[in-house]
């Protein structure tokens, strides 16, 4: 027998995992952010438990300004499979009119992402929650354990983080805490592409590029994805060949220019890249520890 | 979406690359050295030459470099490439686990990259458990080190068989080959002390990239690979494919009545549809129908394959339990002897009871001897009472049942453990199992005929045990009498356990060390529950400090029969009484481990009874208990 491949070896450990908090958790939940990221943490769900459907719904943090694509692309991939969708808004931040344009991005991340999802485990009593960061997206990242202690107040201490050894998850916690899992904390982005090309994994259209109407702002292209994207005086939306390397809310999500319209585009395209996929988040372009600072506070 | 030749060639251009990396496998090493040999940098260049850094990571590197760089200005710190978080940053040292990663066409690596000083042994060791190959660092200058031969030890405590001693700065010694043979000799016979027989080493120079992924023309001298050259053809699966097959149960796969499947990632050797199996640790004997996986079927499997297991008979399986080949059975014990790493600032004591975590099975489980300590620095052995945060030390171990597991050499999933503290939750420990102790084996529990109801039936009462647990001078003894001598009117059966009293003779062995007060209370515990057993009601009136302790003991016993009484009185009260002079001394200094004063008390979280003992009267307290008593329908 042959030895497994980087890949196999990849999922493998995430099935692991992922029975692991099954087992061991009373009431988890699987954070789903629609992004290429979340669609393969579900596809290893899926192959996790096969022939069950996966023990805990997915839950969506809807800041309200993700794209309309995202949003359709969420609904029709929770009805295909059957699962159990939850989605969560913050209503005080939506009557306080919170958003990127009025409030900055700090402010409109902070409530409408990092409150909100607080808001949410506390609602449902959730004692574990799968998100699907990468140790290589951020250096902050590079030390977080795969099961991540949260005190009862959400708070990441780096400090006082449990000792992660083989592949024995510590997962027991008093009532209020939780855990926060990443099951792919070892994949990196080339893996996540080469895992949804052979895996044949659906992913939101807007990593594909198309002609989409966008504005350039402080040198990053924003795309004008509904009508409430304020225009400046003389600032008009021009139609560009443009994809995105990764999704979150539109005013926050910088898009690169790109021909890439299918899977092996984009490989080639990320095979040859000159700029890392974080580039274009407009959230971690303050210092370098501010993705810590953030982390501390809560947010994934 | 329309086929352009742009597509097209893509695709093609894609799918061969991707066919060309079918094969392409996985490495998990650790890199273990301090700051001084430049194993920062040393990741550093292999990153960057291997040209996984992206255009920004450089740009926000350069920027980095102004800030904290140490080689000068213009001048790119490969080290700050890996350094993590920000304190440690300012402080120029690693302090955790780093994972890193990079590719090559032939293998993704996963780096543990930990620190190297002794007191992050902890640390190195977390790195180690999951690595299958170690990158040992040492300075040309300065050749094979304490802390090399530390490193050393610890990766090879750890199970790893693949060594490479990276013998960096060969730029500071002009290249010289007499050097680098020199210290690779020293090297090779402490690495044979220790077991290891696959040890590379390589002259290196990180600083200008010599023998790190391309061959060095200024060391023609050395013909053996480059470290990137090593890491890419090292074999590491061969021998966990070659054991016996192992597959610890996760979870239980129940998606209807029709279907039951036990999942769970094969930790050891391979099998095939139709071979027989046993279930551990019962031992029930079954043959494997199906290999369930979402892609479909499979006629085999082998280790590191995550499936699900269709039995061809119905019978009992869940998680925590071993399914094995039925001809090589792993053991099955409640004792064995172990290798710790201690990783908590509490300390380790015998007898106290932590969670033990294998595999999948979570049982409860106490250190009945520490048999020596191992120096990490000089592998000495030494005599230990207790273990403090990165001790190594060899100890048995006590389960409260049995639990499959193989020797840690043989296979290091079902021969691992962690200890988890079962107050805090906290990882406080790692073990790799030596062998079983088989002194168990033959004691077994004798059925009397004559049985705690009976005897307590006989009394015409209801056994159990009242625990005064506060402050010396809480007055704990004189509410405990005051209360056993209203039972005793009322005609009950009693025995009261005094801390003082009991210390002049079944424990007159033991002291106030923390190990000791464990054993103390794990004496008084298990008679208290003997008295229960005979029928009595058993007052005891002990400081029994920590939580622990007073925990196993409720655990001896039944449900109900255990009724923690919180005599709480403020150590200022008690001190102000100071009825045996006690707290003067100890102020004094001359009592160390004074509770309260040189040793903790920890209080009750949840006791049955708290009284307030600070300026109540005893015969008020006294009556507190008998209602509680009475309320518990014990009077």
């Amino acid at each position: 027998m042959s030895y497994q491949t980087h890949l196999q070896r990849l999922e493998a450990e995430s099935i692991h995992i992922m029975r692991e908090v099954a087992a061991q958790f009373r009431n988890p939940v699987m954070l789903y952010s629609i992004g290429k990221d979340s669609s393969v943490m579900l596809h290893l769900a899926l192959k996790a438990f096969y022939p069950s459907k996966p023990p805990f719904p997915l839950l969506h943090v809807d800041t309200t300004w993700k794209f309309r694509e995202m949003v359709a692309f969420r609904d029709r991939r929770a009805a295909e499979l059957g699962l159990d969708l939850l989605v969560h808004i913050n209503q005080e931040g939506v009557a306080q009119g919170i958003g990127p344009f009025t409030h900055g991005s700090a402010v409109h991340t902070d409530v409408m992402k990092t409150q909100s999802l607080k808001q949410a485990l506390d609602l449902y009593g959730f004692d574990a929650a799968f998100g699907g960061a990468r140790r290589d997206e951020e250096k902050s990242r590079a030390k977080e354990r795969v099961f991540s202690f949260r005190t009862r107040s959400h708070r990441w201490d780096p400090k006082n983080q449990r000792p992660e050894l083989w592949n024995l998850y510590n997962g027991r916690i008093n009532k209020g805490e939780s855990i926060r899992v990443f099951p792919l904390s070892n994949w990196t982005e080339l893996d996540i592409w080469q895992y949804i090309y052979q895996e044949q994994i659906p992913v939101v259209p807007l990593y594909f590029a198309a002609p989409r109407p966008v504005v350039e702002r402080d040198g990053t292209l924003i795309m004008v994805d509904d009508e409430r994207m304020p225009l400046a005086p003389g600032e008009t939306p021009e139609a560009r060949m443009v994809r995105f390397r990764t999704l979150g809310c539109y005013p926050l999500t910088g898009a690169v220019e790109s021909r890439a319209q299918t899977l092996p585009e984009i490989i080639r395209e990320m095979l040859l890249a000159r700029t890392s996929e974080r580039q274009g988040r407009v959230i971690d372009q303050d210092a370098g520890a501010s993705m810590e600072a953030k982390k501390q506070e809560g947010y994934f | 979406m329309t086929q352009t030749p742009e597509h097209a060639s893509a695709t093609a251009e894609v799918e061969a690359y991707l066919r060309a990396q079918e094969d392409k496998t996985l490495l998990r090493f650790i890199t273990c050295g301090s700051v001084d040999d430049g194993k920062s940098t040393l990741l550093g260049r292999l990153l960057y030459d291997c040209q996984l850094l992206f255009e920004d990571q450089l740009a926000s590197l350069e920027n980095d470099s102004a800030r904290f760089g140490t080689t000068g200005s213009g001048n790119l710190d490969l080290a700050l490439l890996v350094d993590g978080l920000a304190a440690e940053r300012e402080q120029g040292i690693t302090i955790d686990v780093a994972y890193r990663f990079f590719t090559t066409d032939r293998r993704k690596f996963i780096v543990a990259d930990t620190p190297g000083h002794e007191q992050y042994t902890r640390n190195m060791v977390t790195g180690a458990s999951t690595a299958e190959a170690a990158v040992l660092l040492a300075d040309a200058r300065k050749g094979v080190l304490t802390q090399t031969r530390r490193h050393s030890y610890i990766v090879s405590l750890l199970g790893i068989r693949h060594l490479v001693l990276a013998i960096n700065k060969m730029d500071l010694v002009d290249w010289d080959r007499e050097t680098f043979e020199r210290i690779s000799a020293d090297y090779r016979a402490f690495a044979t002390e220790l077991g290891v027989e696959a040890v590379t080493c390589i002259p290196v120079s990180a600083l200008t990239g010599d023998n790190v992924t391309t061959a060095s023309e200024r060391m023609p001298w050395y013909t053996g690979p480059t470290l990137l050259d090593y890491l890419e053809g090292v074999d590491v699966e061969r021998d966990l494919r070659a054991g016996p097959f192992r597959m610890p149960v996760q979870w239980v796969n129940r998606p209807n009545l029709d279907f039951r499947g036990f999942s769970g990632t094969i930790a050891g050797g391979r099998v095939r549809v139709g071979e027989p199996l046993v279930v551990l640790p019962a031992g029930k004997r079954s043959t494997l129908a199906r290999i369930v996986t979402m892609d479909g079927d499979r006629e085999q499997a082998g280790a590191g394959e995550a499936v699900t297991l269709v039995l061809d008979d119905e019978i009992d399986v869940s998680r925590g339990d071993l399914i094995a080949g039925a001809e090589s059975r792993p053991e099955v014990a409640d004792q064995f002897a172990a290798h710790l790493v201690w990783m908590d600032e509490q300390p380790l004591l015998p007898g106290r009871p932590y969670l033990l975590r294998t595999a999948t099975a979570t049982v409860n489980a106490q250190v009945t001897e520490i048999k020596h300590k191992v120096n990490v620095n000089t592998l000495e052995q030494t005599a230990a009472k207790h273990l403090e945060l990165n001790d190594v030390a060899v100890c048995n171990l006590a389960l409260d049942r049995a639990v499959p597991f193989d020797p840690y050499v043989d296979n290091r999933e079902t021969g691992a453990f962690i200890l988890v503290d079962r107050i805090t939750n906290a990882t406080v420990g790692c073990g790799m199992v030596d062998f079983a102790l088989r002194r168990a084996a033959n004691i077994h529990h004798h059925a009397m005929e004559i049985d705690k109801a009976a005897r307590a039936a006989a009394k015409g009462q209801k056994p159990c045990v009242l625990w005064f647990t506060g402050l010396s001078g809480a007055g704990k003894s004189t509410v405990a009498d005051l209360v056993e001598q209203r039972l005793h009117a009322m005609g009950r059966h009693t025995m009261t356990l005094d801390g003082d009293n009991v210390r002049h003779g079944l424990n007159r062995d033991l002291g106030f060390t923390a190990e000791d007060r464990v054993e103390n209370i794990r004496r008084v515990a298990e008679v208290a529950r003997l008295m229960v057993e005979a029928g009595l009601i058993v007052c005891v009136s002990f400081i029994s400090p920590f939580r622990s302790e007073r925990r196993l003991a409720r655990e001896r016993l039944a449900d109900g029969e255990f009724l923690e009484v919180f005599v709480d009185a403020t150590l200022e009260t008690c001190e102000a009484r100071d009825p045996k002079g006690l707290y003067k001394k100890a102020r004094a200094g001359e009592i160390p481990n004074f509770t309260g004063i040189g040793s903790p008390y920890e209080p009750p979280e949840a006791p049955e009874l708290r009284l307030d003992a600070n300026g109540s009267d005893p015969e008020t307290l006294a009556e507190q208990v008998v209602e509680l008593l009475a309320a518990r329908g014990v009077i």
